[in-house]
């Protein structure tokens, strides 16, 4: 039975590539707890592991568009600030009606990831018609919309039920003890802190599951082929709209998950450019390609460091964003630049053929 | 390619893991011969010129202090970490600052930043006092309390003042829809209005997007027939509007709040003489006489080449408060987290200050400052009393 199982894993590439990107988040996962523990885990890093299965998850699923479908989005920040929103909304709602914090952060992680995904496939048909430069800078331009009808949104709850407006909280009409949710630009201050570092990890295996198995499914070869040669694929027969749009909406609807987890580890929720803005959308997108376009296993890397970095660095005071910026550019260099990846490759040749000489000198 | 990946991958893993590891064993290596205080503000992006602000301001009277003999005869220690105006960013300075040691938390500097962190020091139960978080929730627990005015007080007051001196009859609103400051004054000063002798005619909003160009909102003021324009902004947007509204040839009474102090010092390329007539409600004014401001100022502009703004004024405010309630709670640097912010909470209602940004400010157990708004108006390029 394990022989089988071995020589399956030895023949089926895929399989050992996944299993090492399983295994990589539950050694860290592991890892982590043992430190935490231990107490040897200080406390900028313990409030910094909920944040980092964040940003993993959402480099994996912008790698999923960007990658594996093969269309640039600027606008993953958006799906996020939807899941974020949305969930942090039915949180404070149900509060009191449902006391269990389990119960109620499932929950609000399925209507996070179900209205982000609803939203993606909104925007997801009449954008996926574009290509290339121009799906990029609509997608931009949807992020920044999501973002800025958040900004106007004001939501309030009173005996009488809901009261919507996007002028002012003034306009809301509310009774006495009626309650405001969404603020408008003052966001939602008060959700609970349902976020952890297991759910975290979880939601990050899941994120991988669906992505991993996505990709080598019948389905994934599909949306491979449409990034390889659109014509080709039309042409074997495969529906271009409905395999994009698959594509498109779950990487959507995970970056809504990811939100959840964002809204839910920190008491105040308010889009601002720098959460839920293109700056944000810029960030995962530098995770994906610092970590490889299509490397699923890279961007977790990458998203991992690229968050650690400023915040290890905060001891160089003044100097520590100039740092973080020269890091980046020499670790895209490394990564991309023709030269270093012939570097690479005559390391590469080198570590091998000093192997067999190490071998052979053992034998003699 | 691919082993190489591996091998990278695996290798700055471990040094991942050798870099926490180190983190975690110098933490609490503070000295017990000193208070230490964390400050936590924007130092670098949109928000730095007020997280800077404070930093510099909460320096100064720091080392006033020390030079002074310090507190209870020991010093103040103060580490200032950036949250680049971000809530997550402002926790995880939070939680620096808990490593290196610190008892007492100054800041977030701004109001959302400021409220992500509250819920952090009271799950430790570590005092913090915000210089300038006026949004309401910032005081939400027992132990935060605040320097500046709270976002209702302000607009409340405006609308009283602009109300009990009868300034206009029919005023306009231009506020920032995207800050949370501004709408924060902005919906304070309209429910306050519905009291007031004047009337609201027009009420436009802009967004961070968009602060260049204020044509239209400064045209629906004027075609609405408004003789005052209420700008709960900050100084920055309020100098476009002003020179805006000089080119459209439209001159009614501007009003403002504490976020317009800096407009005569903190724009460049701004003709001053634009800002004649400007009333604005502010604690701080730079150029005040008396002698406590003439010695800040001073101080500060030799230190750090500029003026100090109200940002400053607040922070600097803070540590002497800071300071007034350590010496009164008699709590020692080696007491815990907990005892000093217990005893802090007890001091902080009994103080009374005479700082920058008023006499005898004395605070209520919610951690609101009692303290009165002085209104001034812009004249030959100075703050004159109203």
């Amino acid at each position: 039975m394990k022989t089988a199982f071995m020589t399956k894993l030895r023949s089926n590439k895929a399989l050992k590539s996944n299993l090492i990107t399983f295994g990589m988040v539950i050694i860290a996962y592991i890892l982590m707890e043992i430190l935490m523990a231990a107490g040897v885990l200080s406390n900028l890093l313990k409030g910094l592991l909920v944040p980092l299965c964040v940003y993993a998850i959402l480099a994996v699923s912008l790698n999923l568009t960007v990658g594996i479908l093969g269309e640039l989005s600027l606008g993953h920040a958006g799906f996020m600030c939807v899941g974020a929103f949305s969930s942090a909304f039915f949180s404070k709602c149900m509060q009191e009606a449902i006391p269990i914090a389990g119960v109620r952060f499932t929950l609000a992680i399925l209507i996070g990831a179900l209205c982000a995904g609803l939203f993606g496939i909104l925007i997801g048909i009449p954008v996926l018609r574009l290509k290339g430069d121009y799906l990029a800078i609509v997608t931009l331009a949807f992020g920044e919309i999501i973002k800025n009808l958040v900004n106007i949104l004001y939501i309030g709850i009173d005996e009488n039920g809901f009261h919507f407006s996007t002028k002012s909280s003034l306009e809301l009409n509310m009774s006495e003890n009626g309650k405001i949710i969404i603020q408008g630009a003052q966001g939602i201050t008060g959700t609970p802190n349902d976020s952890s570092f297991t759910v975290g990890i979880l939601l990050l295996l899941i994120t991988l599951f669906i992505v991993l198995n996505l990709i080598h499914s019948r389905d994934g070869r599909a949306i491979m082929a449409i990034r390889d040669n659109t014509i080709a694929a039309e042409s074997v027969g495969i529906n271009i709209t409905k395999y994009k749009l698959m594509a498109f909406s779950i990487s959507a609807a995970l970056a809504g998950v990811a939100g959840v987890l964002y809204a839910h580890n920190i008491s105040t929720l308010t889009a601002l450019p720098k959460n839920f803005g293109y700056n944000m959308s810029i960030m995962i997108l530098v995770f994906v390609v610092l970590g490889g376009i299509g490397n699923i296993r890279g961007s977790i890397i990458a998203a991992v460091i690229l968050t650690l970095l400023p915040e290890l660095l905060r001891g160089l005071n003044d100097y520590r964003m100039l740092i973080y910026a020269v890091v980046l550019i020499a670790m895209m260099l490394f990564n991309w630049a023709p030269s270093c990846i012939r570097w690479r490759e005559k390391m590469t040749y080198w570590l091998k053929s000093k192997k067999p000489v190490k071998n052979s000198g053992k034998e003699a | 390619m691919k082993k190489l990946n591996k091998v990278v991958s695996v290798v700055v893993a471990s040094a991942m893991v050798m870099a926490m590891a180190g983190c975690g064993s110098d933490a609490n290596s503070g000295s017990a011969d000193a208070y230490k205080i964390g400050g936590i503000g924007p130092l670098t992006g949109d928000g730095a010129a007020y997280g800077l602000a404070v930093q510099n301001a909460a320096q100064l009277a720091v080392d006033e202090i020390n030079a002074a003999g310090g507190v209870n005869g020991y010093k103040l220690e103060l580490n200032f970490q950036d949250d680049e105006l971000d809530a997550e960013k402002s926790v995880n300075a939070y939680n620096t600052l808990k490593d290196w040691g610190a008892q007492i938390i100054l800041g977030s500097v701004t109001s959302g930043c400021c409220i992500a962190v509250t819920d952090k020091t009271k799950e430790d139960n570590m005092f913090q006092l915000t210089p300038s978080g006026s949004a309401v929730a910032c005081t939400q627990y027992d132990n935060n309390f605040r320097v500046c005015f709270s976002d209702p007080a302000q607009g409340a007051a405006s609308a009283r003042y602009i109300g009990e001196n009868g300034l206009a009859s029919k005023v306009a609103v231009i506020y920032n829809s995207s800050d949370t400051y501004s709408t924060g004054i902005y919906e304070s000063f309209v429910s306050g209005a519905a009291s007031q002798p004047f009337e609201i005619v027009s009420e436009e909003a802009f967004t961070a997007d968009n602060k260049t160009d204020f044509s239209v909102q400064l045209q629906k003021a004027q075609e609405s027939g408004a003789d005052l324009i209420f700008l709960p902004i900050y100084y920055q947007e309020a100098s476009l509007i002003l020179t805006q509204a000089n080119g459209m040839g439209y001159a009614p009474k501007f009003f403002g709040v504490d976020g317009m102090d800096g407009i005569l010092t903190g724009v460049d390329n701004f003709d001053k003489s634009l800002a004649e007539g400007v009333m604005l409600l502010t604690p701080f004014a730079a150029d005040a006489t008396d002698d406590l401001t003439v010695k800040f100022v001073t101080a500060y502009q030799e230190k750090y080449g500029e003026t100090p703004n109200q940002f400053a004024a607040d922070a600097y405010d803070g540590v002497y408060a800071l300071k007034a309630a350590l010496e009164k709670s008699g709590a020692k640097p080696s007491d815990s987290i907990s005892d000093i912010c217990e005893g802090l909470k007890a001091a902080f209602v009994e103080i009374s200050i005479d700082g920058l940004t008023g006499e005898g400010i004395v605070w209520d157990a919610a951690g609101e400052p009692n303290k009165a708004p002085r209104a001034v108006v812009i004249e030959n390029g100075a703050y004159k009393a109203m």
